[in-house]
């Protein structure tokens, strides 16, 4: 039989608001255990939590960016449960009138387009972190992270393959980047995805027994369990005949499978109920215009942009627009003067390559983009050539440091002294007499070898093109 | 006169004319509670060596000019869910352990800027869940009066130390009558002020939503002194209101000309005592006398306020205490197997009865299944409570109620009906349920010699209208004056 695999997505999205949700820490990752916290987050006695208004604009601009409608007055709630990470034993969410409702992402596979349809979009604080110290025996709480503030994406069950739910969480990931409203790093946890996930014969209408898959770290995993957990289905109904059970399971990464961790009967009543510690928070018309013209140009619009005013290949746009602070360094390199294509083609080449050896993001990065135009223009200008100007870039990355001084510090600009470069050959030429030689029988191959004879003796300064030429002159005299 | 015997207002003003010292007074009142704690049991904590050391410093600041306020130097006790930094802040609950918060409440602050010196932490029904101040861990207070009765509750303690002249002002909280029913019991003076006006923070939840903090003291014109210096917008505490704040005394005034006062007939009905109906209607008939326009009103709600209350207060109640676990601070159960075990037998251990049943309450109407029918219509009635309290403002200034419907029981006679404890809070809930600010007065005693308070209850930020009222009805009577018989006093 065929089967279709139809998979619905929670992600939660931390918010990269300098501090909390409710109270005045730092949201920074890591710092050692129990130092980003008060009594506040830690939900001491008599504490109270002051909304942050930073969260509520990071949301209502999600909503605006996944095309949800905005709840004008949207109101907190409390989730009751018992568990060592949760201080206040209840967290702060929303269940009754979630900020955003009813959004559509388009998504695109290979060539088809679809629309993904958001359920809805709710603001939330995160909870802490149990650590369990072999050594000792003992699980440990760190409260850091409680509090930080969170927003929960639930799609409709739209995705009927892994490649659609990749497709979809990136570009969740570059709206919300480029958005500015979170970082999304999966490894530091700042995007974290749960897959509720059934199957159905192929033609069915109705919708299967689904489980729930948590602990998917990166986007990876989330395919690998997708796969994984639709063969698992499969086999139960196809060869053990059984049901598929209702349950939230478990993606252990190493083991490449998932686990049941609780079923429906073992499900919490999370005993729900307006948060009266916080007021409703009423979003004027105002407020979301003000809000909503504020939206930044994202990445699809900025490929159709650079293949239309740039005349970029569409690659090259897909590549330069992954990320807001790539697309911002091109689009800044190239207001400084500096030709579009060729901005394109060093950070293509140059910029992608060192952040992948270095593992950082483009927003991390030091160097400016006056930095990149100033080596593009030297170039052009001949006062460096290509491969010393790519020994230059890598030289500035770090720390941004001026490409003009410091091509003059190691004496690398390009020799454009004609008689220098004529001078040299001639040297080269007596040195390699053998070589020449051969030349001269017809071995065009011992070409190269000469050239790179003359580069070196010109410490690699020369214009290429230049010493091609003058060789060539000089051979065939 | 004994100094113990003076307002606070009065106190304040002989420490600013230098007759007596912030320290004279501290130590005045710590003898007294040295006297008189071991038989009506009314502080879980004193301070000694803490409150004189806080009276010196004060009385510098007092002779520097640095502090002016009316209450400066006036030594005062606080009841034990409000948060003292370092000081063991208990709720009257064993869970609590021994835990001392790092941080003061807001109230705690303004009480210090106000130059309040804090003698001790009070006595309550733990968790403030409670009408006699029985439920303590800390053993129950007594009331003054008659030492065989309760003092009321929660803040029982709070009145208790009042009543006993232990202390010239005391700060209680008020969930559903906590402040004004033991201020009747103890026949002292009790304001619940509006819904948000004294910020939360720092006082340990029991229901978030009607938790208020407020005073309780001799006199209406203290009541409005120490209102002055604690009521305010508070940035950490979201549901404080913005309203204009600290003129409270200075606008008092007794002219009661042309106020329209409304006796709701629904509250002097069936289960009303007849002596404490008879003195509260008295109180209708000296506003009369001090020219305020006095009529017969309906307030058609009072069959659906207890149940009300008791779904919203116990569902919040039920989130609020889930954070006493074990885990983080107070009292921790001994030889648990595993966490559920831990949470399991900590709380089970840790909480009292009456905390007990109002969590389990709590829980089951917040349920899956349940919730519509009980805390969704909860709400919905809450809402048809609050509009019967409007309709009643657009006719007159204030509502003149009884605060309960009997004077204090014996100790022991409550606990065993929880049922007919909680109707007996009739009186008091609606007004927390519709946010209103409502006084707790002297207006008698009955043939047995305890006090009976009659209560004034105002729209929303009308505390002036319900202090000034007060106020007329004090300087008519000397209710308010009577001293205990225990405490050499009448009887």
């Amino acid at each position: 039989m065929d089967w279709e695999i139809v998979i619905g997505l929670e992600t939660h999205v931390e918010l990269a608001t300098r501090t909390k949700i409710f109270c005045s820490c730092t949201t920074a990752f890591g710092g050692a255990p129990n130092t980003h916290c008060c009594p506040i987050c830690t939900g001491m006695p008599g504490t109270l939590p002051v909304m942050n208004k930073r969260v509520l604009e990071y949301a209502a601009k999600a909503c605006l960016a996944l095309n949800c409608e905005v709840t004008r007055y949207c109101k907190f709630d409390r989730k009751n449960y018992f568990y060592p990470d949760l201080p206040k034993a209840y967290q702060i969410s929303q269940l009754y009138l979630p900020i955003g409702r009813n959004g559509k992402v388009p998504i695109r596979v290979g060539q088809e387009e679809k629309i993904i349809r958001i359920h809805e979009l709710h603001m939330e604080e995160d909870a802490g972190k149990l650590v369990h110290d072999n050594w000792i025996d003992q699980t440990r709480a760190d409260y850091n992270r409680c509090g930080v503030p969170l927003i929960e994406i639930v799609t409709e069950p739209d995705f009927r393959s892994a490649d659609e739910v990749i497709a979809y969480l990136e570009k969740l990931r570059s709206t919300l980047e480029y958005l500015g409203v979170s970082d999304c790093k999966m490894q530091e946890g700042s995007l974290r995805c749960d897959v509720n996930l059934s199957v159905r014969p192929m033609g069915s209408s109705e919708l299967g027994t689904r489980t729930e898959m948590k602990n998917l770290n990166s986007f990876k995993a989330i395919a690998r369990a997708i796969r994984y957990e639709a063969r698992r289905q499969q086999e139960r109904i196809e060869m053990d005949h059984k049901k598929v059970v209702q349950e939230t399971r478990r993606w252990d990464e190493n083991k490449d499978a998932s686990f049941s961790m609780r079923s429906k009967e073992n499900a919490q009543d999370y005993r729900y109920f307006p948060e009266p510690d916080i007021p409703p928070m009423e979003l004027s018309e105002d407020y979301l215009a003000e809000l909503r013209s504020g939206l930044p140009e994202m990445a699809q619009a900025r490929q159709a942009r650079y293949v239309r005013e740039f005349g970029l290949p569409a690659y090259d746009a897909e590549l330069l627009t992954e990320t807001r602070a790539l697309a911002d360094f091109f689009e800044a390199t190239v207001a400084l003067g500096a030709p579009p294509k060729e901005v394109s083609n060093w950070m293509m080449a140059e910029l992608l390559r060192t952040l992948k050896e270095k593992s950082m993001e483009a927003k991390d990065m030091a160097l400016t983009p006056k930095t990149l135009a100033a080596i593009i223009q030297m170039v052009s200008e001949g006062k460096l050539n290509r491969s010393t100007a790519s020994q230059v870039f890598s030289a500035v990355f770090d720390d941004d440091t001026d490409p003009a001084a410091y091509v003059e510090a190691h004496g690398l600009e390009q020799i454009s002294d004609a008689g220098l470069v004529e001078e040299t050959v001639k040297g080269v030429l007596a040195a390699n007499a053998a070589q020449v030689a051969e030349y001269r029988s017809g071995k065009q191959k011992v070409f190269g070898f000469l050239v790179g004879q003359c580069m070196r003796a010109l410490k690699g300064k020369a214009d290429p093109k230049v010493v091609n030429r003058t060789l060539r002159e000089q051979l065939d005299r | 006169m004994s100094l113990l015997e003076l307002t606070a207002l009065e106190l304040g003003r002989a420490i600013k004319a230098g007759e007596v010292s912030a320290p004279e007074a501290t130590q005045a009142a710590l003898e007294a509670i040295e006297a008189k704690n071991r038989e009506n049991n009314a502080f879980i904590t004193v301070l000694n060596e803490r409150a004189m050391e806080e009276a010196e410093a004060v009385q510098r600041k007092i002779s520097a000019g640095e502090l002016t306020g009316p209450l400066a130097g006036v030594p005062l006790a606080i009841k034990d869910n409000i948060c003292t930094r370092g000081v063991k802040t208990s709720c009257a609950s064993k869970i609590m352990g021994d835990f001392a918060p790092p941080y003061d409440a807001t109230l705690t602050e303004k009480i210090r800027a106000m130059g309040g010196v804090v003698l001790g932490k009070l006595n309550m029904d733990e968790f403030a869940m409670g009408s006699t101040t029985e439920t303590s861990y800390y053993g129950s207070t007594k009331n003054p009066w008659d030492l065989g009765r309760v003092p009321g509750g929660s803040s029982g303690g709070a009145a208790a130390a009042v009543a006993a002249r232990e202390c010239w002002y005391a700060i209680g909280s008020d969930t559903g009558g906590s402040i004004r029913q033991p201020a009747s019991y103890c026949g002292v003076t009790g304001m619940k002020p509006t819904y948000g006006t004294v910020s939360r923070y720092g006082l340990i939840a029991y229901a978030s939503s009607l938790d208020q903090i407020g005073p309780l003291a001799r006199t209406a014109e203290d009541c409005a002194a120490i209102l002055d210096g604690i009521q305010g917008k508070d940035p950490r505490d979201s549901t404080s209101l913005d309203a204009p704040s600290g003129t409270l005394l200075a606008h008092l005034s007794g002219d009661l000309t042309g106020m329209r006062i409304g006796v709701p007939v629904d509250c002097f009905g069936e289960g009303l005592d007849s002596q404490v109906s008879e003195r509260v209607l008295s109180v209708a008939r000296t506003f009369r006398d001090r020219g305020a326009q006095v009529e017969e009103c309906s307030l058609p709600i009072m069959e659906y306020v207890v149940p009300t209350y008791y779904i919203i207060a116990t569902a919040e109640a039920s989130s609020n205490l889930s954070r006493f676990d074990g885990v983080k601070y107070g009292w921790r159960a001994e030889d648990y197997t595993d966490l559920t075990d831990l949470y399991n037998r900590t709380r089970t251990e840790g909480f009292g009865s009456e905390v007990k049943r109002r969590i389990l309450l709590g829980t089951f109407v917040l349920s899956t299944g349940y919730y519509d029918a009980y805390y969704r219509k909860a709400l919905q009635v809450k809402a048809v409570i609050k509009e019967a309290f409007d309709r009643a403002f657009r006719k007159y200034d204030l509502l003149l109620m009884p605060v309960a419907p009997t004077t204090a029981p014996r100790l022991g006679e409550s606990l065993s009906n929880p049922l007919q404890m909680y109707l007996s809070d009739i009186y008091t809930v609606s007004v927390n349920l519709a946010g209103l600010p409502g006084i707790s007065l002297p207006c008698g005693l009955d043939s047995a010699g305890l006090p009976v308070g009659a209560q004034l209850v105002g729209p929303v930020l009308g505390e002036q209208k319900v202090l000034n009222a007060a106020h007329a009805y004090q300087q008519s009577t000397d209710y308010h004056t009577l001293i205990p018989a225990q405490q050499g006093g009448v009887r």
